[in-house]
């Protein structure tokens, strides 16, 4: 549902972004509002991924020009861990693999760091124990999980898994999800979907950051943008995707040009 | 003057060896070493195995025999899983504080005055670690008086960790402990080598750990160097593994002020497994050295080895991993990786990877690495709310960690984790 009487949780304006001097954004206007689901979707190298890391403070990132603005407050001049603390989650394309670390352990710290940070209280390994499992079942997650070092051999799937697991642990108010969907088989995708559905409310939204049309049948985007060279070239609504999906990329790179 | 400080050093280091013991094969092995090395030059940085450790300043240490020990407090180096316990003080072994042995199903025997022989002690003892080229196993060979040798017999499953209790209690001393461990076909059993200073001082430990691993049987043995801060420990760990057996090393290095450890596992049969996983976690002035050199002799070996190092401040570390596929050792599947992280500009890694291969049917493959924190994990960390030197010090402590998780003695990985967490700044552990 849009909602354009709810809260913007986010509002982009003009922003251009560089990664080693190389311009990959080149001027993004977009707006969240509480409530909604959006859809960014584009080919290979359009800069996507490019636009979520720079949002969630990739100190590789450089911001020429432009603003980001989330609940009020300058997002782009946050650290990337007050971003996370403020509100702003990111769920990796390719999460990373911590050997030696056990996953309920770094959940925790992550977990405790945020809600320290929020003032709220933090959980004692027992306790949190106790909660972590409850958010596992929303994603069909093993317990064994726990003890297994933080992503590591993991399966493609159970990487994405545990990442929505992240955000259901860090209850963020804005969600961008990057390629959450590639490379899952459908259950697995069936169940991301699921837990992302279940995490929705009218005080939160959710970005999905996506290459294929296919998580879209699962979680309804209230919007749809296809970005091509660091802009967004068109919005429409979820038939959209399903157009791109049919006719590819090509036809609106045309009407862009 | 190198080679003068250096040979004035082996008479130094042989203080109170006497040739003795009361078998005449006994006798005769440490007559052979004292021979060997009277005839070898400690070495120096000249020699290709020792370009990046210095041994002078060991050189130019006042060492002698050490004392009595007397009352020693072992209580709180004690491994709670361990069934039984052997414990050397400055390299004498000392029955009184050790405990368990009835009853573990292991044979134990002190190779001292009138022992009861039996051929698998003359058999194995000096046969293993290598005496003829490398001086300070010859000097360990020829001054040992008080060697223990333990027995796994045929078949039998020991359930609980031997814990092998080396401590070093007197500043200025020399010590040679000697073990010879020989699991015998289809045994299976686990030792602890626990290397620990008590003393901060400089003292040097010269210690020889031999492996023999019968058809079928699997040893495995966690090495763990906690040497006091002075210290200069060399360590040589030799084991031979005969068909279908299995040897699995996990060894740590962090502590003495220069440490050496020679890692050499023999393939005496086909279808063995070798596992080695090594760590190096360095900082002050420390050197740690570790040379391995696994030989795949015969046809179906296959050998999995990870080395870590991590080095802080001015230390340094060194890795070099030999791998030898002779001929005829077809189908051999050997993988090795030296990883390494730099945590400050003065910190320095030496690796060394050292691949020969004479057979045509293999799989190898090695690789290293050396550098600082990956900034795509450094971020990941911060995504999630920690700062960055908490997600620094995450990564650090977990890239020392995941070697130690791996070691099958929970009260060891604790104790070791809360080590790294001390060097790293890790997290908390629940």
């Amino acid at each position: 549902m849009t909602k354009p009487d709810s809260p913007v949780l986010l509002d982009v304006r003009g922003l251009h972004a560089s990664v080693a001097g190389v311009p990959i954004l080149k001027g993004i206007d977009f707006t969240v509002r509480a409530g909604e689901v959006h859809a960014i979707m584009g080919p290979n190298g359009s800069g996507k991924s490019t636009f979520s890391k720079v949002l969630a403070g990739h100190p590789a990132y450089e911001v020429s020009a432009g603003s980001a603005t989330f609940q009020g407050g300058d997002l782009l001049a946050l650290e990337a861990e007050e971003r996370a603390r403020a509100g702003f989650f990111l769920s990796f394309q390719y999460p990373i693999e911590v050997p030696g670390v056990a996953n309920a352990q770094f959940l925790r710290l992550a977990y405790n760091t945020v809600q320290g940070a929020r003032g709220k209280d933090e959980l004692d390994p027992l306790e949190f124990d106790d909660f972590v499992r409850e958010k596992m079942k929303l994603l069909e997650m093993d317990p064994a999980f726990l003890d297994r070092s933080v992503n590591a051999g993991f399966s493609g799937g159970e990487k994405k898994r545990n990442e929505i697991l992240q955000m259901a642990l860090l209850e963020p108010s804005l969600a961008f999800l990057d390629e959450t969907d590639s490379g899952l088989d459908i259950d697995a995708l069936r169940i991301v979907a699921h837990g992302v559905n279940q995490l929705r409310n009218d005080r939160n939204a959710v970005v999905l950051v996506t290459h294929y049309q296919r998580l879209l049948n699962y979680i309804t985007p209230d919007f749809v943008h296809v970005m091509d060279g660091g802009r967004l070239v068109k919005t429409g609504g979820k038939e959209l995707a399903l157009e791109l999906e049919a006719r590819g990329y090509d036809w609106i790179q045309k009407q862009a040009a | 003057m190198a080679a003068q400080a250096s040979g004035s050093f082996l008479s130094t280091l042989l203080a109170g060896a006497a040739p003795g013991g009361a078998r005449q094969w006994l006798k005769q092995l440490r007559a052979n070493a004292l021979e060997r090395a009277n005839a070898l030059s400690a070495p120096t940085t000249r020699d290709e195995d020792w370009r990046f450790t210095d041994l002078t300043p060991l050189y130019r240490l006042a060492l002698h025999a050490p004392g009595e020990s007397g009352a020693v407090d072992v209580e709180a180096h004690r491994i709670a899983e361990a069934g039984s316990r052997l414990v050397f003080v400055n390299g004498a072994f000392r029955e009184d504080l050790s405990e368990g042995i009835g009853g573990s199903g292991l044979e134990v025997v002190r190779l001292r005055g009138e022992f009861a022989d039996a051929a698998w002690l003359s058999a194995h003892l000096g046969q293993i670690a290598a005496f003829a080229q490398d001086a300070f196993v010859a000097a360990n060979t020829a001054a040992m008086s008080d060697a223990v040798a333990v027995r796994v017999p045929r078949g039998v499953t020991i359930d609980k960790p031997l814990h092998c209790l080396f401590l070093n209690t007197e500043a200025n001393a020399v010590s040679h402990p000697r073990l010879l461990v020989v699991a015998e076909s289809g045994s299976d059993m686990l030792f602890v080598e626990d290397h620990i200073g008590t003393v901060d001082g400089a003292y040097c430990a010269n210690a020889v750990v031999e492996i023999a691993v019968a058809e079928n049987a699997e040893v495995r043995h966690v090495r763990l160097q906690r040497e006091g801060k002075a210290a200069y420990h060399i360590g040589t760990s030799a084991a031979s593994v005969a068909r279908d057996g299995r040897y699995r090393c996990w060894s740590v290095a962090m502590g003495a002020r220069l440490s050496r450890h020679n890692a050499n596992v023999r393939q005496d049969g086909e279808g063995t497994h070798f596992e080695m996983d090594g760590l190096a976690l360095l900082g002050t002035r420390q050197l740690a050295d570790t040379h391995s050199f696994i030989d795949h002799a015969r046809a179906h070996g296959t050998s999995r080895q990870m080395h870590k190092c991590v080095v802080a401040d001015g230390a340094h570390a060194v890795f070099n991993g030999r791998i030898l596929v002779r001929e005829g050792a077809q189908q051999t599947n050997s993988t090795q990786e030296s990883r390494n992280l730099l945590l400050s500009d003065k910190a320095r890694v030496d690796t060394k990877p050292q691949l020969e291969i004479f057979a045509d049917d293999v799989k190898c493959a090695h690789g290293a690495t050396v550098g600082q924190l990956e900034a795509e994990e450094v971020f990941y960390l911060r995504s999630r709310g920690l700062a960055e030197p908490e997600a620094r010090n995450l990564l650090t402590y977990a890239f020392a960690a995941d070697m130690v998780v791996r070691i099958p003695v929970p009260s060891v990985v604790r104790a070791l984790q809360a080590r790294i967490i001390e060097r790293t700044g890790g997290p908390e552990i629940p």
